[in-house]
C-alpha cells in the first residue's frame, strides 16, 4: 500500500482525508484504485484514456511521476493541481 | 421579466430583467473563474443545467434548482474507457421531445439525459460514425454544438458538427445519415469539395411551425433547407458578409431568420466597427440591418456560435446576444431596437433565456 495526499480542491472528492493507502503497482493502478474507493473523483484525474489530465501533477516520493511510474509500499503519492498560468 | 443564463470564460452569470425597459441586473454568478461553456434551463423541470471545462478538472455537466444555489455533477459525461479519445468539452444542451436532453461536444458527441440532466448516455451509433469515418476538427474543435428536435416528433432529430456536416435522424438516434447535399465549403480547392464531408457548420436552427425548413450559418455561406435537412440553397447573397456564427429565428415565422455577421475568417470582428444584427423575413431573399441602439462606432466584437437566443415570437420577439468583450445586448421588439444589458463581464460563450 502506498500513502497517497490529494490536496486543492480534489481532497474533497478523495474522501477529505489528507492521506490514505491505496494498492497499486503504478501510479495508474493507484489512481484507479482511488477512483473505486471514492467514484466522486473519478474523471478528474484520471481522462477516459487513463491519462492523467494535463494539468494535473503527480509526485512519487518527491519525484515527477507519470501513469506507468511503479509505486512500493510505503511510497508517498502526492497529488496536486498544478501551477499553471499566463493565458488569462 | 425574462432570465438569461451566460456561460463566460470566468463563471455562470444569471440575469434578470424586463425586455421592455432594457433593465437587468446580475442575479447569479457560479462556478468562479471557471470556463462555463454553456448553461440552460430544462423547460420541463426548470433546473439550471450548465458544462464546465476546467483545464484542471476536464469536462462535466452539473445541475441546480437555483443557480446561486449548490450545483450537483451530472453523471455519464464520458467517452468509453479504454479508448484513445477523451472529451474535451460540451458546448450545448438541448431539451428534446418526448422529456429528453441533449449535449453535444467535442470530439463530435452527443449525449441523451433521461432523468432531467442526472445521468447521461453516449449516442453510440453517431459515436462509430465518427470513429470509422475520421472526422476532421474545425477551428473550435470538434464540437457538435447544435442539435434541433423535430416539435412532436421525438424520434427525429438534427445535428451539426464542426467540421463533419450535418447528421439526420427518424429513430431516435440509432441510425444517423448525412444531410449536407448543396453545401459548399469555399476553403475547400474546388475539386475537393464534391464529396467531403468535412463541412465547418458554425449554427444550425429549424423552425417551429414549419420543420422542414432549416437554417444554418456556415464557415462561409448561410444556408435555407425545405426538405429536413436533406438538401440546402444559398441565401447569404444580401449581407455585408455571409461569415458569422450565431443564428436565431423567429418560431412564429418559418421565412423568418436573424445572423449578427463577422468581417470573414481572415478577421472575426463585426464589419467596419459597427455592431448589426441582420434579419431576413422572406427565408432570406432580403436582408434588414438591425442595429438601433447597438454600438456603431470602432465596435469590433466578437460573438460567438452560442451566444445568441430569443424568447419570446412575433413582434415581441425578444433577441439576447453577448460578446467576448463581456458586452450583452437585447431587444424586445424582434430586433428594432436595442438596449444593453449588461457590460464589463468576462468574454461570453453562450447565452440562454428562459
Amino acid at each position: 500500500m502506498a500513502l497517497v495526499c490529494v490536496h486543492g480542491p480534489l481532497r474533497k472528492l478523495a474522501g477529505g482525508r489528507p492521506e490514505q493507502e491505496i494498492g497499486g503497482a503504478t501510479v495508474a493502478e493507484l489512481l484507479r484504485g482511488l477512483e473505486l474507493e471514492h467514484p466522486a473523483v473519478a474523471g478528474w484525474i484520471l481522462d477516459e484514456r487513463g491519462v492523467i489530465r494535463r494539468h494535473i501533477n503527480v509526485f512519487v516520493n518527491g519525484e515527477r511521476g507519470a501513469e506507468q511510474t511503479a509505486v512500493a509500499a510505503g511510497d508517498r503519492v502526492e497529488v496536486l493541481p498544478a501551477i499553471t498560468g499566463g493565458g488569462t | 421579466m425574462t432570465e438569461l443564463l451566460l456561460g463566460t470564460k470566468k463563471g455562470l452569470f444569471a440575469l434578470e430583467g424586463d425586455p421592455r425597459s432594457g433593465e437587468f441586473d446580475v442575479t447569479a454568478r457560479a462556478f468562479a473563474g471557471e470556463p462555463v461553456d454553456f448553461a440552460m434551463r430544462d423547460p420541463a423541470s426548470g433546473r439550471a443545467i450548465a458544462t464546465t471545462t476546467s483545464p484542471f478538472y476536464g469536462p462535466k455537466i452539473w445541475f441546480a434548482d437555483d443557480p446561486s444555489g449548490e450545483w450537483t455533477q451530472a453523471e455519464g459525461i464520458a467517452l468509453p474507457e479504454g479508448g484513445d479519445q477523451a472529451l474535451e468539452r460540451i458546448w450545448v444542451i438541448v431539451a428534446g421531445e418526448g422529456g429528453s436532453l441533449w449535449a453535444g461536444g467535442d470530439p463530435g458527441v452527443l449525449f441523451e439525459s433521461r432523468d432531467g440532466g442526472e445521468t447521461w448516455t453516449l449516442n453510440e451509433a453517431l459515436w462509430q460514425h465518427r470513429i470509422d469515418e475520421d472526422w476532421q476538427p474545425g477551428g473550435g474543435g470538434l464540437c457538435l454544438h447544435s442539435i434541433v428536435p423535430w416539435p412532436g416528433e421525438p424520434d427525429r432529430l438534427a445535428v451539426a458538427v464542426s467540421a463533419a456536416g450535418v447528421w439526420l435522424t427518424d429513430d431516435h438516434g440509432d441510425t444517423w445519415r448525412k444531410g449536407n447535399r448543396g453545401i459548399v465549403p469555399r476553403y475547400l480547392p474546388e475539386d475537393a469539395r464534391e464529396d467531403t464531408f468535412q463541412l465547418c457548420v458554425h449554427r444550425m436552427e429549424r423552425a417551429k411551425l414549419d420543420p422542414r425548413r432549416m437554417f444554418i450559418q456556415f464557415h462561409g455561406g448561410v444556408y435555407r433547407s425545405d426538405d429536413a435537412g436533406e438538401t440546402w440553397g444559398e441565401i447569404g447573397s444580401g449581407l455585408p458578409s455571409d461569415f458569422g456564427f450565431p443564428l436565431a429565428l423567429d418560431p412564429s415565422d418559418p421565412d423568418s431568420a436573424y445572423v449578427i455577421p463577422l468581417t470573414g475568417d481572415f478577421d472575426r470582428v463585426t464589419p467596419d466597427g459597427h455592431v448589426r444584427v441582420y434579419e431576413t423575413r422572406d427565408g432570406g431573399e432580403t436582408w434588414m440591418p438591425r442595429g438601433e441602439g447597438l454600438p456603431g462606432h470602432h465596435s469590433y466584437l466578437t460573438v460567438l456560435r452560442r451566444a445568441f437566443d430569443r424568447a419570446g415570437e412575433g413582434p415581441a420577439l425578444q433577441l439576447y446576444f453577448g460578446a467576448t468583450s463581456g458586452d450583452v445586448f437585447g431587444s424586445g421588439d424582434a430586433g428594432a431596437s436595442w438596449f444593453t444589458a449588461a457590460t464589463r463581464l468576462p468574454p461570453v460563450f453562450s447565452v440562454t433565456t428562459s
